[in-house]
């Protein structure tokens, strides 16, 4: 199972294990990571979830749709790494991803 | 003596933010969730869409695997009802005569769906949705070809006359009022929506009563008060639903529709919470409010917790509400409650993208906002700083709603 690697708003970093097929956003509500709401469950429409991708991983994740984009572009504290994690579907390419989030 | 426990009666979306926050504010006694399902919290959103569709699985619903809630001290009592509260003695009575005392307690029993009382409406064949179970009853009797009748033209009767629809069914709507979603949105978002439905085939019937349901054995027509008859293999009603307000009633609690919380989710009783579709809540913006809504519940939530640990954190939050028909993602942002004018943004006559803005005295207080996620998270943020905006601005494709969030202060040296 790929190994996600969230950093919390305070700069602590947890290390979960997240099932092939979940998201990034489910991967931290599963378990209890903080510094994301999640306010919709997943439906990529309240961007409560964001997270910095770590730049190293920026191509792997791959980018936003334009519906996600767009939701980005109007979200505070958005950055050009900046991703909603309910649509970062968890690929076996993502063992070690490193994310962080929003104060 | 063991600690006692802070129960939270209702294994919901309210429960799932509840509990955990309660962790995080401080709690550390035991944290018992009692609920009368047989399922963990679960988002109830996609049960009108995506688990009709059978897209998702039960497991894929939860808001959390289980061992997740098990990793942090909550527990949970499922398939069990409370029946009464003590406050005096600070014990829960269950349906069983068991007996739970707790030290605090939230109350989070949502809403039920509202029946109608019409003859036939027990036939096999008729049926609520509110609840997985509920979907699951629903999906033995959805065939390609079958004939779908949907009582109500809300968001959930849209919703669900859209997969049906998308699972081969041919849908047909049964409407009340003169539009659907009339109790929700301007006239304008009603006549899209209706477009949609029949361009994508669900015939719309609108200013039209049912009067009953007849079939031998189970539903084969819904009766209409005009004499109409329409062919049903599946009758679903979507008519509205009731806050679960009684326990707390009944144990003296001040209710109406929705039991009386203050903006931090406190009841009068100091040991006792209410959060979610169930209280009726202080909004900075709209007065008293009670609202049917995921994101509302779970805000409350952290509220709720907080005020359990003696802290003081009001919820403040816009309400916010989306829905998901065919390729059309609805967002709203606000409540629309006494607009005096209407103005939109995009063409809802042609496609399927565009704004209905809700002005009360030149503000902006709600905005419809369909394909149109920009629009939304800036409409969300014009709301909530209060800012004046004019109809032109809105109306005006060229102009971006990002460009409105300067203060008007600082705007108006134009010249």
């Amino acid at each position: 199972m790929p190994v996600i690697k969230y950093i919390q708003p305070n700069g602590q970093a947890v290390e979960f294990e997240v099932p092939l097929g979940s998201s990034v956003m489910q991967g931290a509500m599963d378990n209890m990571v903080e510094g994301i709401v999640a306010e919709c469950g997943g439906a990529c429409s309240c961007a409560t979830c964001q997270v910095y991708v770590d730049p190293a991983w920026m191509e792997i994740v791959g980018p936003a749709c334009d519906f996600e984009q767009d939701m980005l572009s109007a979200a505070s504290d958005v950055r050009s790494n900046s991703r909603l994690s309910c649509q970062i579907e968890i690929t076996p390419e993502l063992h070690g991803l490193i994310v962080s989030m929003p104060g | 003596m063991p600690q006692l426990p802070c129960i939270i009666i209702g294994a919901s979306h309210a429960a799932a933010q509840l509990a955990p926050s309660l962790r995080q504010e401080g709690w550390d006694g035991p944290i018992l969730v009692v609920g009368d399902e047989s399922f963990i919290p679960y988002h109830r959103p996609p049960l009108s869409k995506a688990y009709l569709l059978g897209e998702k699985t039960v497991d894929e619903l939860l808001i959390r695997p289980a061992d997740a809630y098990g990793r942090h001290g909550i527990e949970f009592r499922l398939g069990v009802r409370v029946e009464s509260i003590d406050r005096q003695a600070k014990t829960l009575t269950l349906a069983s005569g068991e007996e739970l005392a707790y030290a605090k307690l939230a109350i989070c029993t949502g809403t039920r769906v509202r029946t109608v009382n019409l003859p036939g409406s027990e036939l096999a064949g008729v049926h609520y949705l509110r609840n997985i179970e509920d979907i699951d009853r629903i999906r033995q009797v959805v065939r390609p070809q079958g004939r779908a009748v949907i009582v109500g033209g809300g968001y959930i009767g849209l919703e669900t006359a859209a997969v049906l629809n998308q699972l081969g069914m041919q849908v047909t709507v049964l409407e009340m009022a003169d539009r659907v979603l009339a109790r929700v949105t301007a006239p304008q978002v009603s006549a899209f929506f209706q477009r949609v439905h029949e361009q994508e085939g669900v015939s719309i019937q609108t200013a039209v009563a049912v009067s009953g349901f007849a079939g031998d054995g189970r539903v084969e027509r819904v009766l209409c008060a005009d004499g109409r008859l329409f062919a049903a293999d599946l009758v679903i009603i979507g008519v509205g639903v009731v806050p679960n307000v009684e326990l707390a009633a009944q144990a003296g609690l001040a209710t109406d529709n929705g039991i009386l919380v203050d903006a931090c989710a406190r009841t009068a009783d100091p040991d006792i919470v209410a959060v979610g579709d169930c209280t009726l809540h202080p909004s900075p913006y709209y007065g008293f409010i009670r609202l049917e809504s995921v994101p509302n519940a779970t805000e409350q939530a952290k509220s709720a917790a907080a005020a359990l640990c003696g802290k003081d954190k009001p919820y403040a939050a816009l309400p916010w509400f989306w829905s998901d028909q065919y390729d059309v993602k609805l967002q709203i942002a606000g409540l629309n409650q006494g607009y005096d004018q209407v103005v939109v943004r995009g063409d809802r006559e042609v496609g399927r993208s565009f704004c209905a803005f809700y002005l009360k005295q030149g503000k902006l207080i709600a905005a419809d906002c369909v394909n149109r996620p920009q629009e939304f998270m800036f409409s969300k943020r014009l709301i909530t700083e209060n800012i004046e905006v004019n109809a032109q601005q809105l109306a005006d494709e060229d102009i971006q709603l990002k460009s409105l969030l300067v203060p008007v202060d600082a705007a108006l040296p134009l010249n």
